[in-house]
């Protein structure tokens, strides 16, 4: 029989100790700093990073991961792309009663494995259990620390006319794979989630090129609304080349049959990154070294700053330039 | 396909708008002005834009985006219903998800489902289908908007239904038909066009046929072609070219997937199951027989029949998006724009859609 | 007003098909387009095969277009663009 969550589980007693002991100590550990009720730990740095995210994935489990790797790799690279270095991360759970115990053990190994291969530790957690129907199976909240290092500060206030834009692999990846999974809409494909850590592949870029003004992760919103969001708050416009945007086959056909544009869907394990031109090659260097920037291309170029509103545009294969704002509310399908 | 790469492909896509510059170039010479024609399909607007080819083309050949968007032409009053069908105990309601944005006189469907309606979101009318057995208990209604491409998958929804005694699924009728709009068009007076971009998808089911009566009543030529950019300007252009031999007639460019007389699976279907009645189109009022809606015996499918729902007369406004579609005035002209009419509170067809001529005018105007 | 997509079949089974588009997949019924065959390119509209596409009418299409734009037809092509 399937061993489920109870309510028990979040009463504080023996059934939480249990959990708590069974899955969580098994797989994250318990470290000195864990045994008052507060983790205390010394950062080595005067400037740190905090980020915090809540993930609600719809299916939990999904091709290429699981939201347990989700709210991993989402606060690592919240951090990386912020120049930090990720030291520690928190994570909260609600779990709804009845959700079977051997999947909420198999999410938390992901989450450890993921912790491991980035190189932070999970040094506090929470666990609450709340009643059928409250949540839809598991939410996961996680916080991260990272530290600051000051050769690694990103400089937007230098971005400059002619920089370059560069996505460091192929966009929606992660959009059209939960869209699969969800199996609503009767699309089936063999993409998989990008959901990955960037952090290691971030830190060796900052140590090598001393030219990067701006990284962003393009998740929720996708591609296309994080570049609008990017030339907003720094006030310059980027012109995009649409034809070297990098999508896979697969994640257009989808989009084909669907009514979808790639660069609204969401991604999990890419990179934006805005770096002086004369840069972009050794950028684009580094990148292809990782499985998970094989694909990297330079999009499009900075072609003002400093100016009023920053826009988006994208250049069509007759010439003129569109522009392009960011989604608007939810993605659906279209028939027309 | 491997074919369908080359009609997107640059160079061709490149070539082909200078060859359409150079054709207008020599109707501007002869004519004295440029050539006015209105790309009738929802579709065509949009590829026009993301393609780049409308605004590459604006001073060589004006491109009217006509009333062939569906969800655009959808009237407020229709929609308020269809929020007001939410609000029924006991209900599924499926959608389209190009409905879910569309404002209604005071709300949308995505605010009434944000409010806790149960309105679900299905690629295909078949998929409703399947949601209603799967339901016996909750009353399941799709909302059946739509042209003639997508009105004949209406009818085998309510086939399917039908043959599995599914009483509890109904749709709710609102489509729309080509020719009746077109004829309203032309005939309500003067119209400045040199000629219609005819829908493609809508093309698959009726045929190149079903179109004779633009030449031989109104003398106007039509240029049935596909979404591709290649495809697009090889209409376009026939259309100058027709002009300048001083031909009228309607042009099958889309020919590997639109035959002269349609698909004629589909078009049995649409007669067995559905007849003409007369429907309302945003901004424009209603016209006699210009939408389907199901026959008597089918009205146990028909949600229009089954709920009580009091639709009303559509909304008497001064939207003057009519004379926009046929040319005859700028958006600027319509007391309305920018005023009681913008993309956020749109109050005709042309202000729906994004690529709409009102709306591209008011991004315009506000430097978009 | 309609949004339509090639889409390859590549199983057939009753009413409805596998089809393909750049190697994602959907079931999609065939309703209206009984005539159907395995590897046949259908046109998909809202999960339905609209019509059977002619791959040999689409090549002759662009052919005839890179003739208009070689001037192969003189500067307007000859005959009636109707044929």
């Amino acid at each position: 029989m399937v061993q489920r969550i109870s309510l028990a589980h979040g009463e504080g007693g023996e059934l939480t100790h249990q959990l708590i002991q069974d899955i969580f100590i098994q797989s994250f550990g318990h470290s000195e700093q864990t045994k008052l009720d507060s983790a205390v730990l010394t950062i080595p740095s005067q400037t740190i990073a905090v980020t915090t995210d809540s993930y609600v994935v719809k299916p939990i489990f999904f091709p290429g991961g699981n939201i347990g790797k989700l709210a991993i790799t989402g606060t690592v690279n919240d951090l990386a792309v912020s120049g930090a270095i990720p030291h520690v991360i928190t994570a909260g759970f609600i779990i709804e009663e009845g959700f079977p115990i051997n999947s909420l053990k198999e999410i938390v190994n992901t989450m450890a494995g993921e912790a491991e291969r980035a190189g932070v530790r999970i040094i506090a957690g929470d666990t609450k259990v709340v009643e059928k129907g409250s949540v839809d199976g598991l939410f996961i909240n996680t916080t991260g620390i990272g530290v600051m290092q000051e050769q690694h500060r990103l400089k937007p206030e230098i971005v400059q006319e002619g920089d370059s834009v560069i996505i460091s692999g192929t966009i929606g990846d992660h959009g059209v794979a939960i869209l699969s999974a969800r199996n609503e809409l009767g699309l089936l494909t063999d993409v998989r989630s990008d959901c990955a850590s960037l952090n290691l592949l971030i830190h060796e870029l900052l140590e090598e090129i001393k030219g990067i003004r701006i990284m962003r992760d393009p998740t929720r919103g996708g591609l296309a609304t994080t570049l609008v969001e990017l030339c907003e708050d720094f006030r310059f416009t980027v012109e995009m080349d649409e034809a070297s945007i990098p999508v896979r086959k697969e994640v257009q056909g989808a989009c084909d049959i669907l009514g979808y544009d790639p660069i609204y869907l969401a991604n999990e394990g890419k990179v934006v990154i805005i770096v002086d031109s004369n840069e972009e090659q050794k950028v684009l260097a580094i990148l292809k070294n990782y499985e998970m920037g094989k694909n990297a291309s330079v999009i499009g170029q900075i072609t003002s700053c400093h100016v009023q509103t920053g826009k988006l545009l994208i250049k069509t294969t007759v010439g003129t330039t569109r522009r392009l704002n960011r989604l608007s509310g939810q993605l659906l399908p279209r028939i027309c | 396909m491997a074919n369908m790469d080359l009609f997107s492909e640059p160079t061709l896509t490149r070539d082909s708008v200078e060859a359409v510059i150079d054709l207008a170039k020599r109707f501007k010479e002869e004519k004295g002005r440029i050539p006015v024609f209105m790309e009738v399909c929802g579709s065509h607007t949009m590829a026009l834009a993301k393609t780049g080819i409308k605004t590459r083309l604006k001073d060589y050949v004006q491109l009217i985006a006509g009333p062939g968007c569906p969800v655009c032409v959808t009237d407020q009053k229709s929609i308020d219903a269809m929020i007001q069908l939410s609000e029924e105990p006991n209900t599924i309601l499926c959608t389209f998800g190009d409905m879910m944005r569309v404002p209604g006189s005071k709300s949308t469907l995505m605010k009434a489902k944000t409010g806790g309606k149960d309105i679900r979101v299905v690629y295909s009318p078949l998929d409703s289908v399947k949601i209603a057995e799967k339901n016996p208990d909750k009353e399941v209604i799709f909302l059946g908007i739509g042209f003639e491409t997508t009105i004949p998958i209406l009818a085998l929804a309510v086939r399917e239904a039908s043959s599995k005694e599914l009483k509890n699924y109904s749709i709710w009728m609102t489509t729309k038909l080509v020719e009746p709009v077109l004829r309203a068009l032309l005939s309500s007076g003067e119209v400045k066009l040199d000629g219609f971009l005819l829908p493609g998808h809508v093309s698959v089911v009726l045929g190149k046929q079903n179109y004779r009566y633009l030449a031989e009543e109104f003398n106007i030529s039509g240029a049935i072609t596909g979404f591709e950019p290649v495809q697009l300007l090889s209409g376009i252009y026939k259309l100058i070219h027709l002009q300048l031999e001083k031909k009228v007639e309607i042009i099958n460019d889309y020919t590997y997937v639109v035959s002269d007389k349609g698909n004629v699976v589909a078009q049995s279907l649409i007669e067995e199951y559905l007849e003409a009645d007369d429907e309302a189109w945003r901004g424009i009022g209603t016209i006699p027989k210009s939408g389907l809606v199901l026959k008597e015996e089918y009205s146990q499918h028909d949600a229009k029949k089954k709920f009580n729902i009091s639709i009303g007369e559509p909304r008497v406004t001064k939207c003057r998006c009519g004379e926009i579609v046929r040319g005859l005035i700028t958006p600027e002209e319509c007391v309305l724009f920018n005023k009681g009419c913008t993309p956020a509170h749109p109050i005709g067809p042309c202000m729906v859609s994004t690529e709409g001529t009102c709306s591209a005018h008011y991004q315009f105007m506000r430097g978009e | 007003m309609c949004l339509g997509v090639p889409a390859k079949v590549i199983e057939i089974e009753g009413q409805r098909a596998l089809v393909d588009v750049m190697g994602s997949r959907m079931y999609v019924g065939t309703f209206f387009v009984p005539e159907v065959k395995i590897d046949d390119y259908v046109l998909l509209h809202a999960g339905q095969a609209m019509t059977v596409v002619n791959e040999e009418y689409a090549k002759e299409s662009i052919e005839e277009w890179r003739n208009v734009l070689d001037g192969k037809h003189g500067p307007f092509f000859r005959t009636d663009l109707n044929s």
